[in-house]
């Protein structure tokens, strides 16, 4: 079988012709195979749904528990038999319950990661390579001046510019699913042990963390009840990055604006958007990352999807593994 | 202390570009400066005031280095994407196979190793560098070699770190400062209390000088006339000349030493005293010379017999800071001006004359002589309370310059070119010209480039003009249509002209920005190059 008659793009995302099925189609469809939660691969209205019960808690979280016709659990690892195909989910490391789904029928084997990291994670199961014959990649970071330092040297500047700073706040811009949640983590590995104020719309998600056992510590809505700007001295709170813009962030005193997200590591994007302290914490692969990951996958030939998959496609070429762009639409990068 | 390593100084300077705030870049630095030690700090801070000699490396060998090292095409994505060299170099960078850097070096280490490189063996140099360093510090090292950090401190807020630093006033730093040379051990020590006060042995220093802020709206109602004095506001350049016991200094507004560039004048520095003026060329009984005439005398290591003969330097002089070893500076202005006056008319009144004041009775009689000044070298009025002090730095009350309106001039835009970094996907650096020739065969031709003034909405604007607008592609650049009956004129705002033997059209303008949009008005009522010369034969 030809790899692309296994999947192909479609107006509503990859499609496999022989299983009947898409993978995290960005219009309502018949039968619905997602990555991970993040609003851009997960959307409501399906009429069936598999995904890992991470994945699916998370949804039901965001869009509420109907978000779907029908919905099934996929265990990692385990083979599920959609139409004579198999697929199966493993681990891709980039939030809680994200997972690269492998599809497999008559000898051809494709796995599509969805999106996916490779740096170590407290909030959720590190990525599993899976040797196939087409890898499909994302490609947000696919230019080799993203490299992403240690989280952990990040949130020591964090830590640092707080002790320079005692007088003043860090406002936190993280994305509310996932990145938020490794943030507040990546805090407590590092010994901060106050409060951490989060903004309404984080609430529920890291409730969900909580419950999945990963501490985040001792997290506080970061509204004002009868005090003031005071409370908030030498605080540190984390929120969506758009509510930075908002009076809601005019309740903090004389705030250090900082932005996790792997954008962050080119300082026009961090100096555009008003951030101080930029902190190049991704969940996305980076340069490095992806390439080694394609020759981890042993793959003959490698798809590139939503990023910038010129530069990704070169290297392949360069490398002599065969390689092509896949233009899917409608994938935004809200996981950083 | 912490281990005074190169990241340190990476991480200052990430940190400073982002911060808009003057306290919190205070606040880095002197966490900067107590927190590292000797000589790592001392270096830093001459690489912040522009002190560090490093023999510069060009872009271009950059560019080369780096693509001996990877595949082009991969480094033109990542250029293309990130827009500024310096970044995309340290990004982007390979660390040579096996290579595990276990020694993080120092700025020392940094710095001596590259200004012991020759200009041949400096890139070689600089490329084992780089392959020791992490990202954050091969951009700093970039930045070093490649000349100007650009991290908005000026060498003044620097200064001002180290006074906060050891409680002291920055005057005292200023005054110390040309007597120091990096990495600046004694200084440190005597800031935080483990020294005394360097003594500066050497002669002739600098002293800081006193600068004006601009008027803003509503300024001089709040001000009664009779409480300042006013001077012409002359376009020349701000120097400071220092003699004592012997030695000659020709200062720099900003304490650079300019002597070399005006042996002439030093010549003629035969007086113990330090004055406060405006170097201007010409024959200050005769004529004084434009801009233009100016400008021959600039930037110029070293200056010909001819040029010196035909562009004699000159001095306007408008305060004195000590005479025959007395300080003047805490006398009114009202007193140093007297002083002044006595002390200039024994100088050589071919090399050194007054500041004329003006006499005004109200500001409605100021504003009109402001805009017709008598000579086009002035770009506007100073005014002098009668009773400041000199006081160093930019004090806000005692000085104000209250310049010239702006010339404006329309003109039809010709070409734009692509912008870099955030305006990597937007034409927005313009060259635009204004109409030429007999009529009915009237061309453009060129007189300028402006990529600023204009908002965000009009940016776009004119991106869309551009991209609809255009007749030919080269490169970065597109060529806009702009005939009789089509084009796009734009207002120009500019400080003055210079002639210009490099611009077909003959003039250069001085700090051109676009100050409106004229889409109401048709490219062929744009002005013509005869308006333009008329300003410079003024």
């Amino acid at each position: 079988m030809r790899a692309s008659d296994l999947l192909k793009p479609r107006p509503e995302g990859l499609y496999c012709p022989p299983g009947d099925f898409f993978i995290d189609p960005v219009r309502p469809v018949n039968r619905a195979l997602i990555t991970h939660g993040h609003s851009d691969h997960a959307r409501s209205g399906h009429r069936s749904v598999l995904a890992t019960r991470q994945t699916l808690d998370i949804m039901g979280l965001r869009y509420g528990e109907d978000f779907a016709g029908t919905t099934q659990a996929a265990v990692l690892g385990e083979t599920i038999e959609i139409n004579g195909v198999s697929v199966s989910f493993h681990p891709a490391g980039h939030v809680l319950g994200s997972a690269q789904i492998c599809v497999e029928h008559q000898g051809m084997r494709i796995v599509a990661s969805g999106d996916y990291k490779r740096q170590q994670d407290a909030t959720c199961l590190p990525f599993e390579p899976v040797p196939c014959d087409v890898f499909i990649t994302e490609a947000t970071f696919g230019l080799p001046v993203f490299r992403h330092p240690p989280d952990s040297e990040e949130i020591a500047r964090l830590l640092k510019s707080a002790g320079q700073f005692p007088e003043r706040s860090h406002l936190i811009g993280a994305y509310a699913l996932g990145k938020a949640q490794r943030v507040m983590r990546l805090l407590r590995d590092a010994g901060y042990d106050r409060p951490v104020y989060i903004h309404g719309a984080l609430a529920k998600l890291s409730e969900y963390y909580q419950s999945q056992g990963i501490d985040l510590g001792r997290l506080e809505p970061a509204t004002i009840e009868g005090g003031g700007k005071a409370d908030f001295t030498g605080a540190i709170v984390v929120g969506p990055p758009a509510a930075f813009a908002d009076r809601w962030a005019r309740r903090f005193p004389d705030p250090i604006a900082c932005f996790a997200s792997g954008w962050m590591r080119i300082r026009q994007r961090a100096k555009q958007g008003g951030v101080e302290l930029p902190l190049i914490i991704s969940d996305h692969a980076d340069w490095d990352e992806l390439i080694a990951t394609i020759k981890e996958t042993g793959a003959e030939e490698i798809w590139v999807t939503h990023g910038r998959e010129e530069a990704l496609v070169r290297w392949c070429e360069l490398e002599g593994i065969a390689a092509r762009p896949l233009h899917l639409v409608g994938y935004e990068d809200e996981g950083d | 202390m912490v281990r005074n390593v190169m990241n340190r100084f990476a991480e200052l300077l990430d940190r400073l570009v982002l911060t808009p705030s003057r306290n919190g870049k205070l606040t880095l630095l002197t966490d900067y400066f107590r927190s590292v030690e000797d000589p790592d700090r001392g270096l830093a801070l001459a690489a912040i005031t522009g002190d560090m000699s490093i023999a510069a490396v060009k872009p271009a060998m950059l560019r080369a280095l780096v693509v001996e090292r990877m595949d082009p095409v991969l480094f033109g994505y990542s250029y293309d994407y990130v827009g500024d060299l310096a970044e995309t170099v340290s990004l982007v960078w390979p660390q040579p196979a096996g290579h595990i850097p276990n020694h993080a070096p120092t700025l020392a280490e940094v710095v001596g190793k590259l200004q012991a490189a020759s200009r041949s063996d400096g890139p070689q140099v600089l490329a084992k560098l780089l392959d020791s360093a992490s990202i954050s510090a091969r951009f700093a090292i970039i930045k070093l070699v490649t000349g100007g950090l650009r991290i908005g401190v000026s060498a003044r807020l620097a200064k001002q770190a180290l006074a906060d630093l050891g409680q002291v006033d920055i005057a005292e730093i200023e005054e110390l400062w040309h007597g120091l040379t990096p990495p600046y051990a004694e200084l440190f020590a005597w800031l935080e209390g483990r020294a005394e006060k360097p003594k500066s042995a050497a002669l002739a220093l600098f002293r800081p000088v006193m600068l004006s802020n601009a008027v803003d709206d509503g300024d001089l109602e709040k001000l009664d006339p009779a409480d300042y004095a006013a001077e012409w506001k002359w376009d020349g350049i701000r120097v400071q000349a220092v003699c004592e016991g012997g030695i000659r200094r020709l200062y720099s507004r900003t304490g650079d030493d300019v002597s070399g560039a005006f042996p002439d004048l030093a010549a003629a520095m035969d007086f113990e005293a330090t004055l406060d003026g405006e170097l201007l060329v010409g024959d200050p009984r005769e004529a004084t010379g434009t801009f233009s005439d100016l400008q021959q005398r600039l930037n110029r290591k070293s200056v010909s017999q001819k040029v010196q003969q035909q562009y004699p330097a000159f001095m306007r002089c408008y305060d004195a800071l000590q005479i025959a070893g007395e300080d003047l500076r805490g006398l009114p202005f009202a007193q140093r001006r007297s002083r002044l006056e006595t002390f200039v008319g024994a100088l050589d009144p071919g090399r050194f004359d007054l500041s004329p004041l003006v006499e005004f009775p109200d500001w409605e009689a100021l504003e009109r002589l402001r805009q017709a000044p008598p000579h086009p070298i002035i770009e506007g009025v100073m005014l002098k309370r009668w009773d400041s002090p000199y006081l160093a730095g930019r004090p806000k009350g005692p000085w104000f310059k209250w310049k010239r309106d702006p010339h404006t001039v329309d003109a039809v835009l010709m070409y734009a070119q692509r912008g870099h970094g955030k305006r990597s996907s937007f034409y927005s650096d313009y060259t635009f010209g204004v109409w030429s020739g007999p009529e009915g065969a009237e061309e453009l031709v060129p007189v300028g480039k402006a990529y600023f003034g204009f908002t965000d909405e009009e940016l776009r604007q004119i991106d869309k003009y551009v991209r609809d607008n255009t007749i030919e592609r080269f490169g970065p650049v597109r060529s806009v249509r702009a005939d009789r009956n089509n084009g796009l004129v734009l207002e120009v705002a500019f400080e003055g002209l210079n002639r210009s033997t490099r611009h077909k059209s003959g003039v250069a303008m001085r700090f051109p920005r676009v100050s409106r949009l004229r889409w109401d008005k048709p490219a062929a009522e744009a002005d013509r190059i005869e308006t333009l010369q008329a300003l410079l034969d003024r």
